[in-house]
């Protein structure tokens, strides 16, 4: 793999409330490359939003990065000042959100938000950003861009308004992006669209990108690698070809059994039982460990640490945080 | 957008027929006019005449429509206090009230919305919790009060300040005097503005902190957040814009309250105004004086309403686009 | 999600009533409650000031109604701890030779009764007109809130000065003295209904259309029974939050009718009336006449805004 455009490394989030602090993202280490799209899977509530809005540095209090590191080009900047990682949001790393229709600023043309956005990173005349931005239109598909560019949000379907957030979060050209949901608030019929155009533009411009839905079919699609995260942590992350086929993690096989296949003659889907566990609840040892059918007295007292699993035919970078592949007692 | 407007007027104008009906009742069925307009010694026919000849025994519905038909003339009726004309009366005294009310809503709008943008955006700072604990005790102290401690303060204490009346005053035109020319006329504004203002610019400010911090959450600020847009043009931008448009509309309707709120700053103040009339008109049942007020105060709501809906409509294009429709 | 059963909505809402003060101890509420050391002062306030009020008759150390007790000679005399102050008189005394301590508790016990009646006759009125005109829609509906936005036109202070105006002139051969309270208690009722009646509407509004009502219906419950034992319990949760606000608003309301000298006769004074009479004597220096009653006035309207908006704040998920 070249030099990883973002690295994340043992990142924690934690968040301070009345009943004590609670750990929503616990040690979670990751690489994207140039070009790479990074799925993040797992259920409401696993940390995978937060994962992103921490690397694009917009951890609100009572939250607050407790510990780790994020590197940008080997760089960190984590711990930057407020007004460095400023100029750094937009220009190198930049976030699409789920709901395009609260996305864009209703009181502004979509003109205003694209040519502020571009005159806050760059030395354009106005003129200049103007035009920039009508080419940013054309190329996210928006017909008429130089008339389209003087409306508002509101005169704009749901899935073109998501066409105008990925203009807007590309307009600077950034060599990161996170797409929190970016369909999920969308119609069936326009997802396809809209997650054909993210991995079209980024493969484009070498953008690396983390994706991060609950949607495994778009992820078996379009990610060049998955992580699972389940709880705060990351269960299991490799090659989506191989986690999608070969789920190590027993999460991560319950989650590939979840897919409706039409090859699967399967009765019924298989389901999880149980549900995630609060953050203020999370039990000792494995997270995973009340709803496994396969946990031992191990997975009880120790936490799983992610590992290349020796013995099993796995393609390398698959990893997976379970005591099952650890060796010893009650491993296979 | 014609539409919005027609049906906005239509609205109004069912508001002013509701408030003209309540007025006239109140002529009609609260102290009967002619009482007032008599003697205990007048004979019997003569009362009988004054009803006939004042359409006392008309039906109602003919009552309403000749009361409706004088107000649209601006006639009021004369008052049973000052045997005058209640137009003329109002007239005379509603400069003074305008002018305070316009003064105290000036200041109330302007350090409310400053307070509470600074209270939404430095949220712990100890300012803020000063301007929260002032805003608290500004909504807790009743006007009144609040009008005797600066009386107290600043004319008795201190005797920088008058405490009662306009000062002088200077005449514009044929009816409308003016304490803006003179310097005691706007040091014999300070103190009534202010107690006047206060409540209102409590109330503004806690509207703006409030809606300024829900704005802040909103999604497109997290993104304009996220595109590393300028700290000051996401506040002063993005969300005070989104802030000020709920707060047009109740800082607008507070225009018309802070007039009818006057009544009891004036009486603090002995300020020669349209509430004192009124407060008077209120204790000596002197029903043309108080259903002109009620009209009067009801017609300037209506306008007040009708200005803040239009103007709404300029500054949200969502709504310029919903009133085309 | 499946529709929540009304058993579900009730806890979400804390309408029922067996287990609520258990529920209540256990709560994020009462841990809030805990927490502020300001409410928590605000809520001893107002315990201890309603208690004063209560029980005036027997705490206060003289009778300020009984002409036998009162003398001119003991007039305007200043608080004790002053040079030319009496010490049976803590706050001293006020034009009329009334100790200011005692008249404060009786004016205490007249605002409160004021102002609790009032806001119980708002909430009554809103609370009733709010169910029907949500419940029932179509034309009572829209004259409900007609009449409710004319009435927005005006603030409930000058609506509380005409219903003054009007009723004290319409109900001549009863003097001053015995109508003041019941007329006082009017104009508040009726001018601080509104509130409560759009916010029981719009809850009434998304509650009718739930599932539990459907069945009600269905299995034959008549209207009435259905909007009183189902729908009432599901949106009265709010009308505390207002009750709580609006009581303040309504001491002040009452203070200020009496100020203004078409509330409570100098005879029968509330805090109002006596603020009213003190501040005749404001500029003659005799500053405790007004400070004294003004001074309770504030305390007991802050303790119970405090309480007010601890409670919405409380109450409201979305700041805590």
């Amino acid at each position: 793999m070249s030099d990883p455009v973002i690295s994340v490394r043992n990142l924690c989030v934690e968040f301070v409330t009345r009943r004590g602090v609670l750990r929503a993202i616990d040690n979670v280490s990751f690489d994207i490359a140039k070009g790479e799209v990074l799925g993040v899977v797992g259920e409401s509530g696993a940390g995978k939003s937060v994962t992103g809005s921490a690397i694009i540095g917009l951890i609100e209090p009572p939250g607050r990065i407790a510990g780790g590191e994020i590197l940008l080009h080997g760089k960190r900047i984590d711990n930057l000042p407020q007004e460095d990682m400023r100029r750094i949001r937009g220009r190198k790393v930049a976030m699409i959100f789920q709901d395009p229709l609260t996305s864009l600023n209703p009181l502004y043309r979509v003109g205003e938000q694209l040519i502020e956005t571009i005159l806050t990173h760059t030395d354009l005349s106005p003129s200049a950003a103007r035009e920039r931005a009508i080419a940013l239109l054309a190329e996210v598909g928006i017909p008429a861009p130089d008339k389209r560019i003087d409306g508002y949000p509101h005169e704009f379907s749901g899935g073109m308004r998501q066409r105008v957030v990925i203009a807007l979060a590309l307009s600077c050209e950034p060599d990161f992006i996170v797409a929190d949901e970016p369909t999920t608030a969308l119609d069936v019929s326009v997802q396809a669209q809209i997650i054909a155009l993210i991995k079209k533009l980024c493969r484009e411009r070498g953008t690396a990108v983390m994706l991060v839905t609950h949607d495994m079919g778009v992820i078996a699609e379009t990610a060049d690698r998955v992580a699972v995260m389940y709880a705060g942590r990351v269960a299991e992350i490799g090659p989506v070809r191989d986690v999608v086929r070969h789920p190590l993690h027993p999460y991560a096989r319950g989650l590939m059994g979840a897919i409706p296949t039409l090859e699967t003659d399967a009765e019924r889907l298989t389901q999880i039982p149980g549900a995630m566990p609060r953050l203020s609840n999370i039990p000792q040892g494995c997270a995973f460990n009340p709803r496994c059918d396969q946990a031992f007295d191990r997975c009880h007292v120790e936490r799983p640490e992610p590992i290349e699993p020796q013995g099993e035919n796995v393609e390398p970078g698959h990893r997976v945080a379970c005591h099952l592949y650890t060796g010893g007692e009650g491993a296979r | 957008m014609l539409a919005f407007i027609i049906r906005r007027i239509a609205q109004s104008l069912f508001v002013m027929v509701a408030v003209a009906l309540i007025a006239f009742l109140m002529f009609r069925f609260v102290g009967d006019p002619v009482n007032q307009m008599v003697g205990i010694d007048t004979p019997q026919e003569e009362v009988a005449r004054l009803r006939e000849s004042l359409g006392l025994n008309d039906p109602a519905i003919v009552q309403f429509g000749r009361f409706v038909w004088d107000v649209l003339h601006f006639n009021f009726g004369v008052s049973y206090q000052f045997r005058l004309p209640v137009t003329q009366l109002l007239a005379e005294r509603a400069p003074a009230t305008l002018e305070l009310a316009l003064t105290a809503a000036i200041f109330a709008l302007i350090v409310g919305v400053i307070m509470g943008v600074y209270c939404a955006l430095n949220r712990d700072s100890w300012l803020a919790r000063v301007f929260q604990a002032v805003s608290l005790v500004g909504v807790s102290l009743p006007t009144f009060l609040i009008g005797i401690l600066l009386i107290y303060l600043f004319a008795v204490i201190l005797g920088w300040l008058p405490s009662n009346g306009r000062g002088q005053v200077v005449k514009i035109g044929e009816w409308w005097t003016t304490g803006f020319f003179t310097a005691s006329g706007l040091k014999a504004l300070i103190l009534p503005a202010i107690t006047l203002g206060l409540f209102q610019m409590t109330l503004i400010m806690r509207l703006v902190r409030a809606e300024m911090m829900e704005v802040m959450r909103t999604d497109y600020i997290k993104f304009a957040k996220a595109r590393g847009l300028r700290t000051r043009s996401i506040h002063f931008g993005h969300a005070l814009k989104n802030t000020l448009i709920p707060v047009i509309t109740i800082a607008g309707l507070q225009l018309g309250s802070i007039i009818a709120f006057a009544i009891i700053t004036e009486t603090v103040f002995n300020w020669p105004g349209m509430g004192i009339l009124f407060l008077k008109a209120v204790q000596n049942v002197d029903i043309p004086i108080m259903a002109a007020y009620l009209m009067l105060i009801g017609f300037l709501f209506v306008i007040i309403n009708l200005a803040v809906d239009l103007a709404y409509g300029l500054v949200d294009p969502r709504l310029r686009v919903a009133m085309r429709a | 999600m499946p529709h929540p059963t009304p058993e579900e909505v009730k806890g979400l809402v804390g309408g029922g009533s067996s287990g609520l003060v258990t529920r209540l101890l256990d709560s994020d509420v009462f841990a809030s409650f805990r927490s502020s050391k300001l409410t928590m002062l605000a809520a001893f306030i107002v315990l201890l000031m309603f208690f004063g009020a209560a029980f005036a008759p027997w705490i206060a150390p003289f009778d300020p109604f009984d002409p036998a007790k009162v003398f001119l000679s003991d007039a305007s005399i200043p608080p004790r701890w002053q040079a030319a102050g009496d010490p049976r008189f803590i706050f001293g005394t006020d034009d009329q030779g009334r100790d200011l301590y005692s008249a404060i508790l009786y004016g205490l016990r007249v605002s409160l009764i004021v102002g609790g009646l009032g806001v119980l006759l708002a909430a009554a009125i809103g609370i009733t007109l709010g169910l029907v005109a949500g419940y029932v829609g179509g034309r009572v509906d829209a004259l409900i809130m007609r009449v409710a936005d004319v009435q927005l036109t005006f603030p409930a202070i000058l609506i509380a000065l005409l219903i003054d105006g009007v009723v004290h002139s319409l109900w001549k051969g009863v003097s001053r003295e015995e109508s003041a309270i019941p007329v006082l208690v009017i104009s508040i009722g009726l001018s601080f209904w509104v509130q409560y009646a759009r916010t029981i509407r719009g809850s009434t509004l998304v509650e009718k259309n739930k599932d539990y009502v459907a069945a009600a219906r269905l299995v034959g419950i008549p209207t009435p029974v259905i909007m009183l034992r189902h729908v009432l319990p599901n949106v009265i949760g709010p009308v505390l939050v207002i009750l709580t606000i609006n009581l303040g608003l309504a001491i002040i309301t009452e203070a200020t009718l009496s100020f203004l000298g078409v509330g409570l006769p100098p005879t029968q004074p509330s805090l109002g009336t006596l603020i009213s009479i003190g501040n005749q004597y404001l500029f003659s220096g005799d500053w405790w006449i007004v400070a004294f009653p003004g001074a309770t006035l504030a305390v007991l309207v802050l303790a119970v805004n405090l309480l007010g908006d601890w409670l919405r704040d409380a109450l409201n998920p979305k700041l805590r």
